[in-house]
């Protein structure tokens, strides 16, 4: 079984757009959309929940103002600065626990934290697995670990051989959670200085944790002189520039509607996009299978 | 006065209005511009600042003194990260998992665990044409941006108009750049996607007591939900910028509103003006 990840750095590149083109292009494959901070793989795939379940990770500490002597040790200790006038902040509180295990009135507990929801749907084009975190709540990165793990159960038990997952922006821990043991990752970025500068920084996360990569520069003819330079960056770097996407007002108008852009439009977005299929499909043939 | 500039979806336009703002302020106050999106920091592509100071982020994570040890277990116990495991004559310590929370090396019972500073990022500081200028990055590979942020946030001057750049998404980078703001500007554009994740800042910010408004960004594409929805919750659309595709390029080539079309100077100046407004009325609520 082989797992595709779309990655960009920078946000609004047009991952979500891609990984939901691939998601009617591709056959016989499970979804994942592993941005769970602002999942929006949903919006365009249209799914009918067949199941919830709750994730529960990480704890945060209480103080029982009761049995609390303010002898000030917890606020001495706690490194995340979350303890002040004796109450915990909740935010910055990162469940560590040291104040509960030292506390010598044994004042602190920890309570574990629901931290928010995944759910296995079924779509026109497979089934999607996807999630939500809670309203300002962390450990996304062990709910992208454990949406891919059910990705990846669900896709030994429908006999897919593919996954396909729509990456978190940045470099950071929920992009690590995504990466690590893909197949291939398909960089999205576009012919901007913020864009050719986040793909620099992507990039190098997945040689850190060699991951075979592929380029799409997309909306490429904003900037010609920048898309050449992306190009020759990649030519440097040994990575494959798989696709050109044109700026077209059809990937906009898609989302708007709701629907996957190459369901909506024969245009030349659309056929670009075929066409970056096309070639990441040959590039995961060429890399090793997984056990 | 501190004014956050987030968003959820990325790529809506945050590092535009950040810079623009900065630079359409800078003739009138004091501005300082501090980049928390330390994954990804753009604000110096379009700013160019002189960077003249450097100071390394670190985290302390333990070290095993292995003759004192006797591998009791006590510190993978008390790990909440599971960053030690302990086997009857070895012990490993994963660096990436650790918090430096340290716990382990104060309840080691024989004294075996010290902490060595390990590199996660820098936060950089200078000056773009009379802008304060600070942000953070993330080293490549590190998981963890958010001591970086709160480093970046202890350059916060109360005298300056301190905008601060978030990073995409809504868990806790966002948080912790977003935390005690007197305002947070939303990015947001058009379109189903830009409105579904407007509304789960939203709830961030409600939650955090933050008053908000929001800049629509490349209106005229996609739909009118957002428009709608902000009227719905009395949510103020405080700029509205149009879809152009000469912003596109001069933003491709790292050139902002404020300097490659002068004539939004004035509609920043409005914007921060109508924010110190909301903030007032804002800070009038009781803060938790």
């Amino acid at each position: 079984m082989k797992e595709i990840v779309v990655l960009s750095g920078k946000g609004g590149t047009g991952k979500t757009s891609i990984a939901g083109a691939f998601a009617v292009l591709a056959e016989n494959k499970v979804l994942v959309d592993c941005d769970v901070d602002a999942a929006d793989l949903h919006l365009i795939l249209k799914p009918s929940v067949r199941e919830t379940h709750e994730f529960w990770s990480g704890q945060v500490a209480i103080i029982d103002q009761k049995r609390c002597t303010r002898c000030g040790l917890c606020v001495e200790r706690c490194r995340f600065e979350a303890i002040s006038d004796f109450t915990i902040d909740q935010v910055s509180c990162e469940g560590c626990g040291f104040c509960a295990r030292i506390c010598p009135e044994n004042a602190i507990t920890m309570q574990k934290t629901m931290s928010g929801h995944w759910h296995r749907s079924d779509t026109d084009y497979g089934t999607l697995v996807h999630a939500e975190l809670g309203v300002a709540q962390e450990n996304s990165g062990k709910l992208v670990a454990l949406i891919r793990k059910q990705a990846r159960q669900i896709a030994e038990t429908q006999k897919a051989d593919l996954i396909i997952s729509d990456g978190p922006p940045g470099i950071g821990c929920p992009v690590i959670s995504s990466l690590s043991g893909a197949s291939l990752a398909l960089l999205v970025t576009e012919p901007t200085l913020s864009g050719m500068h986040d793909l620099e920084r992507v990039l190098q996360l997945c040689q850190h944790f060699n991951v075979p990569t592929a380029v799409c520069i997309n909306k490429y003819d904003i900037n010609g002189e920048n898309t050449r330079q992306i190009e020759r960056y990649c030519d440097d770097e040994n990575v494959k520039v798989v696709a050109r996407v044109p700026f077209d007002a059809a990937v906009t108008e898609a989302i708007a509607h709701g629907v996957p852009v190459v369901v909506y439009s024969e245009g030349t977005a659309s056929r670009e996009i075929r066409h970056l299929w096309h070639n990441v499909v040959m590039m995961l043939d060429g890399v090793q299978k997984d056990e | 006065m501190i004014i956050s500039v987030a968003s959820g979806k990325g790529g809506t336009g945050k590092t535009l209005v950040a810079t623009s703002l900065a630079l359409s302020l800078k003739e009138s106050h004091k501005v300082q511009i501090l980049d928390c999106d330390v994954e990804e920091p753009n604000d110096h592509i379009l700013l160019r600042p002189d960077l003249t100071g450097c100071e390394i982020v670190c985290l302390p994570v333990p070290r095993v003194d292995e003759i004192n040890c006797n591998y009791c277990g006590m510190c993978a116990d008390v790990c909440a990260y599971r960053a030690i495991a302990v086997f009857p004559k070895n012990i490993l310590v994963f660096p990436q998992l650790c918090h430096g929370c340290g716990a382990c090396g104060y309840l080691c019972p024989v004294r075996a665990i010290s902490y060595e500073p390990k590199e996660i990022g820098m936060v950089e500081t200078g000056d773009a044409c009379d802008i304060h200028f600070v942000h953070g990055k993330l080293s490549v590979g590190e998981p963890m941006p958010v001591p970086i942020i709160k480093r970046v946030k202890k350059y916060i001057l109360s005298q300056c108009v301190n905008i601060i750049d978030v990073s995409p998404g809504t868990s806790c980078p966002m948080v912790a750049s977003v935390r005690n703001s007197d305002f947070c500007l939303l990015v947001t554009e058009p379109t189903p996607f830009g409105l579904h994740d407007l509304k789960l800042a939203v709830a961030v910010v409600k939650e955090l007591q933050i008053p908000c408004g929001v800049v629509l960004n490349r209106a005229g594409v996609g739909d009118s939900g957002v428009e709608d929805y902000c009227r719905k919750e009395d949510i103020p659309v405080m700029l509205t910028i149009p879809f152009d595709m000469e912003i596109a390029r001069l933003y491709s080539r790292g050139i902002t509103l404020a300097e490659g079309m002068p004539q939004w100077k004035v509609q920043f100046v409005h914007l921060f003006d109508a924010i110190q407004e909301r903030a007032r009325e804002g800070n009038r609520c009781p803060k938790r």
